[in-house]
């Protein structure tokens, strides 16, 4: 243990959020992985268990995912201050880090090299969305329901240009009043 | 007030993103084009910087934007913005997590988000491929033919190193150093 018994668990959370928002890259996914390991396996906090609830609870609430687990296992480990001083350290690394890079990147735009470089990289990162979309595809229950669904959210937001909002309320309200109606058991027909 | 404006609407993203940072792009990408604060191009390269750099996806978005447009307390009001709905929703889910779980209608509505996130993601990548491809929409070929297909060759590359499971911070690295190599070698003409 490397911050002693006798310091202030809230402290402790902050210290520990803050090194896993620093050696995160990419999406909250890649932070569960480092969460297990600190907050499991060194700090003893959660169980294994919990880290599956982490998870199934993130995913399914609103906001970012690493924010979610922060402010979950900080509520679970010390109360609502616990789960403040969580969330703080998760995010001040990354806050810290992009207002460091945004000036630097300020200074560099119109450097003809930066601007060649971004151009490159544009074309590199539509690569990774198309990645993305894939795993996620990969990783849904395919039945008509969720095509339909898929094909309504893509053309909706795409070609009719309506408002990610509405199309993320409309979807909701539908999934919820087709399940009432039309599924019968909860988990019968979902991953 | 920018920064009222950049706290509101980081807030409206943060209560309606679903799932991982991706799933945020489609949201930004409404809200920058209505205020009018930066370009699609410019949405793309933070995607870049947000996914090189530690932590997660969606505080590197918040801040970014939120400093281009209102400097560094507009950075804190954005992200702000972004992380409130999760930790209240979180911390209220936290207490009755057990109903949560077993609860029909957070069921239902997963049902239905499921999905529609997908979709939302491929319409994201619909339109940062317009932006990649045709930067200057679909009449207009100032960006001229060669920067094109040096865009769908380094996309194609792309897609294949991703599909092999090389780390995105490389394939970043690597768009990178083909796109100075050939903007050089060619001499590609760059929009002011």
């Amino acid at each position: 243990m490397l911050w002693g018994d006798p310091m202030n668990k809230n402290l402790e959370l902050f210290l520990t959020f803050m090194k896993i928002g620093t050696f995160t890259f990419g999406g909250g996914y890649a932070m569960i992985p480092l969460i297990q390991r600190e907050v499991c396996d060194n700090k003893k906090w959660l169980n294994e268990d919990d880290i599956l609830e982490v998870v199934a609870i993130a995913e399914s609430t609103p906001g970012p995912v690493a924010i979610n687990a922060a402010t979950f296992v900080g509520s679970r480990t010390a109360g609502t201050l616990g789960a403040v001083c969580a969330t703080l350290g998760v995010v001040l690394p990354s806050f810290l880090i992009i207002s460091l890079i945004s000036f630097i990147l300020k200074a560099f735009q119109e450097s003809r090299a930066v601007q060649y470089a971004f151009m490159g990289i544009r074309a590199g990162v539509l690569a990774l969305i198309l990645k993305a979309v894939y795993t996620m595809f990969k990783a849904t229950k395919k039945h008509a329901v969720s095509y339909v669904i898929m094909a309504a959210a893509l053309v909706l937001t795409a070609f009719l240009k309506i408002d990610a909002v509405f199309v993320i309320i409309g979807c909701a309200v539908f999934g919820l009043v087709w399940s009432l109606l039309f599924r019968k058991e909860q988990n019968d027909d979902m991953d | 007030m920018i920064w009222i404006e950049l706290f509101l609407t980081f807030l409206k993203i943060g209560a309606f993103t679903f799932g991982g940072g991706y799933a945020m792009l489609p949201l930004i990408q409404n809200e920058i084009e209505r205020h009018g604060w930066l370009t699609q191009a410019e949405v793309v390269d933070f995607i870049a910087v947000s996914e090189s750099t530690p932590g997660p996806l969606a505080i590197n978005m918040a801040t970014f934007v939120g400093i281009r447009t209102g400097g560094v307390f507009g950075a804190v009001c954005a992200t702000l913005g972004v992380v409130l709905p999760s930790f209240v929703i979180i911390l209220i889910v936290a207490k009755f997590y057990e109903k949560f779980r077993k609860s029909r209608a957070v069921d239902g509505v997963m049902y239905g988000l499921r999905p529609a996130v997908i979709g939302l993601i491929g319409a994201a990548f619909l339109s940062v491929g317009m932006t990649v491809f045709f930067p200057n929409g679909l009449q207009t070929a100032v960006f001229s033919g060669t920067g094109f297909w040096l865009s769908l060759a380094i996309f194609g590359l792309g897609t294949v190193l991703a599909f092999k499971k090389l780390h995105p911070i490389a394939i970043i690295g690597i768009s990178a150093v083909i796109g100075i190599i050939a903007g050089y070698a060619l001499g590609l003409y760059l929009n002011p």
